[in-house]
């Protein structure tokens, strides 16, 4: 119970400590020290009842311990001490400025949301004080001086219409009054100044309001509260000094332009004859003054008429004093008895109409017989052209109504058409409907489709019809397409439709949906059929199918051709004349290139090393400013229509070879006139195309570089050899080895003669070396073992050894050293019969041209052989030497050489080089000049020239010099006339 | 009944050196006239741009906020804008009096060699070394160039404008105009070995251009002869520039500018030498 009951109390505020029982009573807080204190900590001390009864912190110290003190005045040169004006919050304490305090800092209402009654009172009051004051007008210029302030609430009375001196609530008539109140409201009781006659006219023209003017209701004066606190009698009102005097109605109307001395006259009483005083001080308490010309009105008389008799009788005006009275009160007269309950609710800012507004008079709707449904039938329109006249008559029966005749219809039945036409105006462009955009198929489909359902209503119906109803629209190509693939049929029905829609101008094949592009085959014959399509040919299907294909699958094809060209068929012309192609193609493969390329840039600098400037230099295209830029330069727009900005550019194929075509044909041009020389002359024996050679020349395309001359030079050669193999012949001691073989060797080995010619002509645009480098490689390990030494060598040594290989061959070392006679013959054999199945033949048709990149190629396929003759090996490694970075002299991989006889001969060599060397440098100085100039070709063929004779005198110590001219010599020696027919040979084996 | 026209008088040269300032801002890289020619502009390689005054060669003004050496500097013509460009790839519009940035211009992929106001300072064109002209509008502050002139094969080294065309010089060896009235676009070609800076002088009657020697050549635009030649010192002269009406010549060298004048006019000596 008891558990419950706990449960159910509802508690509020903090509970209580629970007292414990062990806990020892707590003592009562003596009374010295239950202390209160403030919101700061301090304590509070009993102060007095009126500030709340306490206090604290410093009493009247001004918040400080020690109080207020004065402070002593300081000031010196650097600081001067500024004028403090002391406030009288600085001699107050904190708790003055509390709400009780003496100078409470409360929020107050401003002076904008004051009413601005108050403030006429106390003006009046004012007004009054300073009449009463001793210097009359004293407070005067003040109140001029005050600034025109209204409050709030004025200012929103004004803007709703209300004006001063007017009363709040609407605007009524003014009845006439019974009786003349006095409207000022106030009685004189003393000193009854005369009445301002104004009012009295006011009070008049009132009487005389025409019936259709509103007034504002009247001003009420609020009940005066102001304290009476002087000692003069209810009512009393002080004399106006200037009334009084001067007899001037304005009450503190003060002229302040009038002069003072005009003033003082005035008080003086010593004015003109117009200033004659009416009134002067006249009233109960004065008498007649001795100044006073009449005695008229000296005594006050009062009437009982001036008391009011009745309590709350009469009331100004309306009596409701601005207040909307309770309806109850204003349903006195009948005749405004709907004004009057209006009265309360009417909105501000109108007015009662004066005129009821008539009552309008309701018709009731006519009532609706018995049996009608609000249910709208729309009567089908019977076109009697279109269906035959026995159906029509069926529709017309059923319908109930007979065919409108036409030449009743009225204006409002012509249709636009049709009164263009009686308007004579000519028909607009264009399909004019809907339906004009549909191709005739589909026209006479859907005219099929209106007669068919004319005709469902009579229920003929058969069961094709109501197929191609079903099938009607979109789907109905495809339904009679795949009707044609159940038919075996050759001309698919369909083909038809498709050839209609295809043969329009507009459809554009390579804008059209590609169905088969995984199939390019497929596509390919689907292209065709469109193309066909196009051309309007009426076999286009059958025409464009494979004929290799089997019945099924040619069927299948057909079927699927026709389907897919009725899918993607374009749009009729109509049609898509009304639509536009997108702007942007989202063509990823389109790169924009500018549509005008700056010309030839290797003509124009032709052009300016002739100092030819002018047109040749200078390029105009068509260029488009910005709009902006254009206003911004006061320029108007050169291209106002255009919207692109800068050069036109113009789509191109981002791969195509085209993009780069001015530059490639450049090219050529660039290589020089070396090139343009080769190309033409290149004879059939020309094996490898040539790669257009690029304005720079590096080193590395030397090999082909090397190839260009030949060409020529096997020209030169086959010449050559023709015109020396009949003399030729019987010099041949040696015998040649494996003929068919190689037959490069030598035929190089010969072309010095003629390359040194070539070479002449050549202007000096390559160090000769690396073409004879390019053309020797292939032929002799002796001078390659010497090329190999001269790479620890200077160049220049290089070059010299260059020049002395290049020793006029043949005819004129026939007495060579015999030693070297058989290296390059056991080389050569060696490398032969070795290379013999593999790298002859292979090597052949590429190399039998005689070019130099063919040299190469034939070189290389030897090493692949296990027993290598000298030859290949270091033909290669001179390549490296050429192509890599420099390896270490190849003297260490000299002993390894198979070739066994080769080896000593190979020392042999080198000392023999060296030799060569020393004997050259000392024997002939011109040589030592020579090798110092690389390039001098023509001292070059000089030396060449001079040479033999030193050589065949010293041949033995010439002896690498001689081992190079017997390697290239000897087989050239043994075999011109061989070669020659060697050549032949492999030629006629290219030809074949 | 017209006066005949004075006899044409030889063109006089400035070969007088009125007075050198030393700028104390680095390498001067350019130094301008302005419109007028009272001012002269310095944008040295401190990041800074100068405004001096011509007469007396007194520092007006200082124009700090470049992120990197200042290349070329315009000033409108009415004085109120300077235009500047800089290595640091920004085209900056300066407001003379208060010496404040009022526009930055990023956009350039690389440096900007060269600026210049349109006739009425309503488009600030600069060239630069990404091979673009690029077309600004000081009126809006839209950040974007109004244009871009993207032609050039190489960086643009000088930029010029008149009244209706832009004239764009290009290290590809090319010469570009651009006519906004007919709207085309004219690339001449011409092969110059190199180029530090030149201009014509006030009557168009020479080319005046700047040497590696230390010297200034007066070439006659006409004869193509040399006309005079100026020693301004003995490093590289950087840049120069003409008076716009006076035979009155601006040349850069190393940190300093140089003022050269036809007569050695006393006033303005004594000026210089006070």
């Amino acid at each position: 119970m008891a558990d419950s009951d706990t449960e159910d109390f509802v508690t509020y505020g903090t509970p209580l400590d629970p007292i414990e029982e062990d806990e020892p009573l707590k003592k009562p807080v003596p009374l010295h020290d239950q202390t209160v204190k403030d919101e700061k900590g301090r304590f509070k001390r009993f102060h007095g009842a009126f500030t709340g009864g306490f206090s604290a912190g410093y009493f009247n110290t001004v918040g400080s311990k020690e109080g207020w003190a004065p402070s002593t005045f300081v000031s010196s040169r650097q600081q001067k001490a500024g004028k403090v004006n002391s406030r009288p919050e600085d001699f107050m304490d904190d708790e003055d400025f509390s709400e009780h305090g003496i100078a409470p800092r409360e929020i107050t209402t401003t002076e904008d949301f004051t009413s601005g009654r108050q403030d006429t009172i106390r003006d009046k009051a004012r007004a009054l004080n300073s009449l009463v004051a001793p210097i009359p007008g004293d407070t005067v210029l003040e109140d001029l001086i005050a600034p025109a302030r209204t409050s709030v609430g004025v200012e929103m009375l004004k803007k709703m219409g209300w004006k001063e001196g007017q009363g709040i609530g609407p605007r009524a008539k003014r009845k006439p009054r019974k009786q003349n109140v006095a409207e000022a409201g106030t009685r004189i009781y003393s000193c009854a100044l005369p009445p301002n006659g104004s009012e009295e006219s006011e009070e008049e023209e009132d009487e005389y309001t025409p019936e259709n003017v509103t007034f504002a209701p009247k001003d009420v004066m609020p009940i005066d509260f102001t304290p009476k606190d002087d000692p003069h009698g209810l009512g009393y009102r002080g004399l106006d000094p200037h009334q009084a005097l001067t007899g001037l109605p304005g009450m503190g109307h003060i002229d302040l332009f009038t002069l003072d001395s005009d003033r003082t006259s005035n008080l003086l009483g010593t004015g003109g004859p117009k200033h004659r005083r009416k009134g002067g001080i006249s009233g109960e308490a004065f008498g007649v003054g001795a100044l006073e010309d009449a005695d008229a009105d000296i005594y006050d008389r009062d009437a009982l008429s001036n008391y009011d008799s009745v309590l709350g009788g009469e009331e100004p005006g309306d009596g409701l004093f601005g207040w909307t009275a309770p309806a109850q009160y204003n349903k006195k007269t009948k005749g405004s008895s709907r004004d009057a309950s209006y009265l309360g609710k009417i909105l501000e800012g109108f007015t009662l109409a004066s005129q009821a507004s008539e009552i309008k008079t309701i018709f009731p709707p006519p009532e609706l017989p018995r049996n009608y449904r609000p249910v709208h039938y729309f009567r089908p329109v019977v076109d009697l052209a279109s269906t035959s006249p026995m159906v029509a008559q069926v529709l017309m029966e059923s319908k109930g109504h007979m065919p409108q005749q036409t030449q009743e219809k009225g204006r409002h039945q012509l249709d636009a058409s049709q009164r263009r036409d009686l308007l004579g105006e000519s028909s607009l462009t264009g399909p004019a409907s809907v339906f004009d955009l549909l191709d005739n198929k589909d026209k006479e489909r859907l005219e099929g489709i209106r007669r068919l359902a004319g005709v469902g209503a009579s229920g003929a119906m058969t069961e094709e019809r109501r197929a191609a109803v079903v099938a009607a629209g979109v789907a109905a190509a495809a339904a009679k397409a795949s009707q044609s693939a159940l038919s075996s049929l050759p001309q698919t029905p369909g083909s038809e439709e498709v050839l209609s829609a295809w043969r329009s101008p507009t459809a554009d094949t390579s804008r059209s949906f590609r169905p088969f592009e995984k199939n390019p085959p497929k596509q390919a014959r689907y292209d065709q059929y469109i193309s066909k399509l196009k051309q309007g040919h009426k076999d286009a299907l059958e025409s464009s199918l494979d004929g290799s294909m089997t019945e099924w699958e040619r069927g299948r094809e057909r079927d699927e051709f026709v389907r897919a060209a009725m899918l993607y068929k374009p749009s009729s012309s109509s049609l898509s004349s009304r639509f536009t192609r997108a702007k942007h193609e989202d063509n990823e493969d389109m790169v924009e290139v500018a549509q005008e390329q700056e010309g030839d840039v290797n003509d124009k600098q032709s052009a300016v090393k002739m100092k030819m400037f002018g047109k040749l230099t200078r390029d105009t295209f068509e260029w488009h400013p910005d709009k902006l830029l254009c206003k911004r330069f006061n320029i108007p727009d050169p291209y106002p229509g255009s919207g692109l900005v800068g050069l036109p550019k113009v789509k191109k194929d981002k791969y195509s070879v085209f993009n780069f075509l001015t530059l490639t044909d450049s090219r050529p041009e660039s290589g020089g006139p070396m090139g343009a020389q080769s190309q033409p002359d290149s004879s059939p024996l020309a094996g490898p195309p040539k790669r257009a050679e690029p304005g720079k020349k590096s080193r590395w395309d030397m090999s082909e570089r090397a190839g260009q001359p030949k060409d020529a030079l096997s020209e030169f050669l086959s010449e050559a050899r023709s015109e020396a193999s009949t003399s030729q012949q019987p010099a041949s001691s040696q015998p040649a080895p494996a003929p068919s073989l190689t037959p490069e060797p030598p035929a190089l080995s010969q072309l010095p003669p003629e390359t040194q010619q070539l070479q002449e002509e050549e202007e000096e645009s390559r160090p000769p070396m690396d073409l004879f480098k390019a053309i020797f490689a292939s032929s002799s390990d002796e001078k390659s073992s010497s090329s190999s030494e001269d790479n620890s060598e200077e160049e220049d040594d290089e070059d010299g050894h260059r020049q002395m290989e290049l020793q006029p061959p043949g005819p004129l070392n026939t007495g060579m050293d015999p030693s070297a006679l058989p290296v390059p013959s056991s080389a050569a054999p060696g490398a032969a019969p070795g290379a013999a199945p593999g790298a002859a033949p292979g090597a052949a048709p590429g190399a039998a041209p005689g070019a130099a990149p063919g040299a190469a190629p034939e070189a290389k396929p030897p090493p692949e052989q296990p027993k290598l003759p000298a030859a290949p090996s270091k033909e290669q490694r001179q390549e490296e030497e050429e192509f890599g970075p420099k390896l270490p002299p190849p003297t260490s991989s000299w002993p390894q050489l198979p070739a066994s006889s080769s080896v000593p001969q190979g020392d042999a060599h080198k000392k023999k080089c060296k030799e060569k060397h020393k004997s050259k440098k000392e024997a002939k100085k011109k040589h030592k000049k020579k090798h110092k100039k690389h390039k001098g070709k023509k001292e070059k063929k000089k030396e060449k020239k001079k040479k033999p004779i030193p050589e065949e005198s010293d041949s033995t110590s010439d002896g690498s010099a001689d081992s190079d001219s017997d390697a290239d010599d000897l087989p050239g020696s043994i075999s011109t006339e061989q070669l020659l027919t060697r050549l032949k040979s492999l030629r006629g084996k290219k030809y074949e | 009944m017209a006066f005949p026209l004075p006899r044409p008088q030889p063109p006089q040269l400035p070969h007088h050196l009125l007075r050198t300032v030393d700028c104390k801002q680095g390498a001067i890289r350019a130094v301008r006239f302005n419109a007028d020619g009272n001012y002269i502009l310095s944008c040295g390689g401190d990041k800074t741009l100068r405004l001096w005054s011509a007469s007396r060669g007194t520092l007006l003004k200082t124009y700090s906020g470049h992120g990197y050496e200042v290349l070329d500097a315009d000033g409108a013509f009415d004085n109120s804008h300077i235009c500047s460009c800089s290595s640091d790839k920004t085209v900056i519009l300066w407001d003379v009096a208060s010496g404040l940035v009022s526009r930055k211009l990023r956009g350039h992929a690389g440096k900007v060699n060269c600026v210049r106001f349109n006739e009425e300072a309503t488009v600030i064109v600069s060239g630069s070394i990404d091979g673009s002209v690029r077309c600004w509008d000081t009126r809006s502050r839209r950040p974007e160039p109004i244009q871009v002139l993207d032609e050039a094969r190489d960086g643009v080294s000088s930029v010029k404008v008149s009244e209706y065309e832009l004239l764009s010089g290009s290290v590809d060896g090319r010469v570009r105009r651009y006519d906004l009235r007919m709207g085309q676009l004219y690339t001449g070609h011409k092969n110059t070995s190199y180029k530090l800076d030149c201009c014509l002088s006030h009557k168009d009657t020479h080319v005046l251009s700047c040497s590696e020697d230390g010297y200034v050549y007066f070439w006659d635009l006409v004869e193509g002869s040399v006309s005079l030649k100026l020693p301004v010192g003995k490093a590289t002269v950087q840049s120069l520039s003409f008076h716009p009406s006076e035979p009155r010549l601006l040349t850069a060298m190393e940190g300093s500018v140089k003022v050269w004048g036809a007569e050695p006019e006393d006033t303005v000596e004594d000026q210089g030498q006070q």
